[in-house]
């Protein structure tokens, strides 16, 4: 292999790529704060007796999570401003992304309702709260608590969905690593040390949720 | 929205479409195929192998489950060019999707197998298997069970995965339809209709895959 | 020759010792019920004997062959994987869970170790394990799954998997005490019936008053040693340690 290894093109890049690893926890954490919104209604949704919230909960979950999220972000960014819906390209991909989060997180949301002993409804209303008062103050608390490790790895997925941004010219790190491997031909350079940038933040942030987790943890629950 | 010029394009490009979806299937197939035994051996390193292979394995499954699948693929085709392997997109392409379904599947494995109570080699050991004989008889029947609903999601995420071939340049489904749209600009269309396409086919794995389950529930 | 001869057997968990210098004898068509607190060794003991757990010190002999460790030129080494696998067939465990293959009806649960360790053809087994399924009350049920089959009827199948494989010895332990109470006797029962008809066993147990009927000896452990031995009359009447007067007092 006739290959010089020279890393001084990432020095000089290396803002550049800091700055799209930040892009892409920013395009993970919109698109999972706003995911979770529409994965918990979809979950409640998914999980009610009346079919004509039930059946589009479904279908939604079902349709999203068996398409593409590349053919996602073209429909969302190329297909639907002939609708006239015309979003620019790093909302488009929090849009897309956020959508897709949603399906996953209904799913996540939903086992943890269910999973959820039905005592505890029957305890509350026994004490004369509301339907609404128990799953605020008592339903969604410990489903959260519950979902917290799915949470965890979803966001962690989501970050690496992020680098499909890259395909609609958003400026996270894939598209930088892409950049620099085109415009300087350093092609071992720019790829092993992408790589290595989303290797190391995706542990980070696994060991970061963690400790979150253990924080948040009902007191006396096993892990 | 076009449809009746919809229709007609759709029909003037259903060879090249047709040809396409051969190319994403034979991706898709034989990367599955590959992934699976590639991960069924390094699942049993994580949990069987001396120390310095489950050293190696856990090192694999980390690093490769630490990347995007889109970054794996464009790394894996443009490092093989430029050290002189000289794969064709469609080759680096499907050994990237390969690489990234053996981590899952190693990882779901290993998880499956560590699942089964220790009861269950005790009592095969009892009436005097050795560990092989426990090994196929009792503990992978068990273990392949457990493991088929996160091995269809894997490969559900494979022939998802398919579609980031596209950015390589491979001739697949997603990259003739986006030629089609150069050429007709009829974008929603033809991308609600690659993604119903990828919908029917993905559902239809699901729904084969739940089937199965269901069927081999029935033994326990 | 004695079915069982335990010597001077040692047994550590790490830094903790478990089984601290045991001695037990056992002729053909003995009975001998193990009886003691958790935390005495009694399940520990039954492990060593089936080779699922290793032992420091001392040695078992089954039918007068060593079990599990070999002395060459001084050095004890543990014997090979399959050597091992034939002697652990020289007995039958019947546990405490069970732990019938969830994924194999009753029948093919009792001829797994008929096929694969005796080498028998899949008629012959078939034929074996439907006689020994018939004697524990199970023929009616040999392709049910085990997920089908209550608890008593789990644990009757997974006592003819271990009988079925004609061992010289059965090893019991605390077989009834994951059972629900209305279940336990159809198990003890079976149990019974066994020991009438001669087989030589150890079993673990906290049923006192079955240890009684159906044991030609009681054995009591306590703290990785044995207190006491003896006939059940007189052991449970006059039991003459200490320990083991408040342990009858507790039961």
């Amino acid at each position: 292999m006739d290959y010089h290894f020279n890393f001084a093109v990432i020095w000089r890049n290396w803002d550049v790529l800091l700055k799209g690893l930040g892009l892409g926890l920013y395009l993970a954490l919109a698109a999972l704060f706003i995911g979770a919104i529409i994965g918990l209604i979809a979950a409640f949704w998914s999980l009610s007796p009346r079919a004509w919230l039930r059946i589009p909960a479904r279908v939604y979950v079902s349709v999203i999570r068996n398409t593409p999220l590349l053919v996602l972000i073209f429909i969302t960014y190329f297909g639907l401003p002939q609708w006239g819906f015309r979003l620019p390209r790093t909302e488009a991909m929090i849009f897309t992304l956020a959508i897709y989060a949603g399906a996953y997180l209904c799913e996540a949301f939903r086992s943890g309702l269910v999973a959820i002993p039905k005592g505890l409804r029957e305890a509350g209303l026994a004490v004369g709260m509301t339907e609404l008062q128990i799953q605020s103050s008592i339903i969604v608390p410990v489903m959260l608590r519950n979902v917290l490790p799915v949470l965890s790895n979803n966001f962690i997925g989501l970050f690496k969905d992020t680098a499909l941004a890259a395909a609609i010219a958003v400026p996270e790190l894939t598209f930088q690593a892409r950049k620099i491997n085109t415009e300087t031909f350093r092609v071992m350079e720019s790829w092993l040390v992408a790589s290595a940038l989303y290797i190391i933040a995706c542990y980070l942030i696994a060991a970061l949720l963690r400790l979150v987790e253990r924080r948040l943890a009902i007191p006396g629950t096993r892990q | 929205m076009n449809w009746s010029l919809f229709i007609e394009e759709l029909g003037k490009s259903q060879e090249n479409l047709l040809i396409a979806f051969g190319v994403s299937s034979l991706s898709a197939i034989a990367s599955i195929i590959l992934g699976t035994i590639l991960g069924i051996i390094v699942g049993l390193a994580l949990t069987y192998g001396h120390v310095i292979n489950r050293i190696l394995a856990r090192l694999y499954t980390d690093i490769i489950r630490g990347v995007p699948l889109f970054v794996l693929i464009m790394a894996i085709f443009y490092i093989q060019a430029a050290s002189g392997f000289g794969m064709t997109a469609f080759q680096a392409g499907t050994l990237a999707l390969a690489i990234f379904c053996a981590s899952h599947v190693a990882e779901n494995l290993r998880g499956a197998l560590q699942a089964i109570p220790k009861g269950q080699m005790e009592a095969a050991q009892s009436v005097g298997l050795t560990f092989l004989q426990c090994f196929f008889s009792v503990l992978l029947p068990q273990a392949l069970r457990q493991m088929l609903p996160a091995w269809v999601n894997t490969a559900i995420e494979i022939v998802k995965g398919t579609t980031l071939l596209s950015v390589i340049g491979v001739a697949e489904l997603l990259l003739a339809t986006q030629r089609v749209i150069s050429r007709t600009y009829l974008s929603l269309e033809f991308y609600l209709f690659v993604g119903l396409v990828f919908y029917i086919l993905n559902f239809t794995i699901e729904q084969i895959g739940r089937a199965v389950e269901r069927r081999l529930a029935r033994h326990g | 020759m004695n079915i069982l001869t335990i010597s001077g057997l040692h047994k550590s968990f790490g830094a903790v010792e478990v089984l601290r210098g045991i001695d037990l004898t056992l002729d053909k068509g003995d009975v001998v019920s193990l009886i003691g607190a958790s935390g005495s060794g009694k399940t520990t003991l039954l492990r060593c004997i089936n080779l699922l757990e290793t032992f420091e010190g001392g040695t078992i002999e089954i039918t007068g062959e060593a079990i599990g460790y070999q002395e060459k030129n001084g050095r004890r080494t543990r014997l090979p994987d399959r050597v091992i696998a034939r002697q652990r067939a020289m007995t039958g465990m019947v546990f405490q869970q069970f732990n019938l293959f969830p994924h194999m009806t009753a029948q093919k649960n009792v001829m797994l170790g008929l096929i694969k360790t005796k080498r028998m053809a899949k008629a012959e087994a078939a034929e074996l394990a439907d006689t020994w399924l018939e004697r524990v009350g199970m023929l009616s049920r040999k392709d049910h799954y085990p997920s089908q089959l209550s608890g008593g009827q789990q644990q009757r199948v997974a006592i003819a998997r271990a009988i079925a494989m004609n061992p010289q010895l059965m090893l019991l332990d605390e077989i009834t005490s994951a059972l629900d109470p209305e279940l336990v006797q159809e198990v003890l029962a079976v149990v019974r019936d066994l020991a009438h008809d001669g087989m030589t066993m150890l079993i673990v147990t906290h049923e006192m008053k079955f240890a009684r009927d159906v044991s030609s000896r009681i054995v009591f452990m306590h703290e990785g040693l044995i207190h006491e031995e003896g006939e059940p009359e007189t052991l449970f009447a006059s039991p003459r340690t200490t320990r083991l007067q408040e342990f009858l007092g507790r039961t």
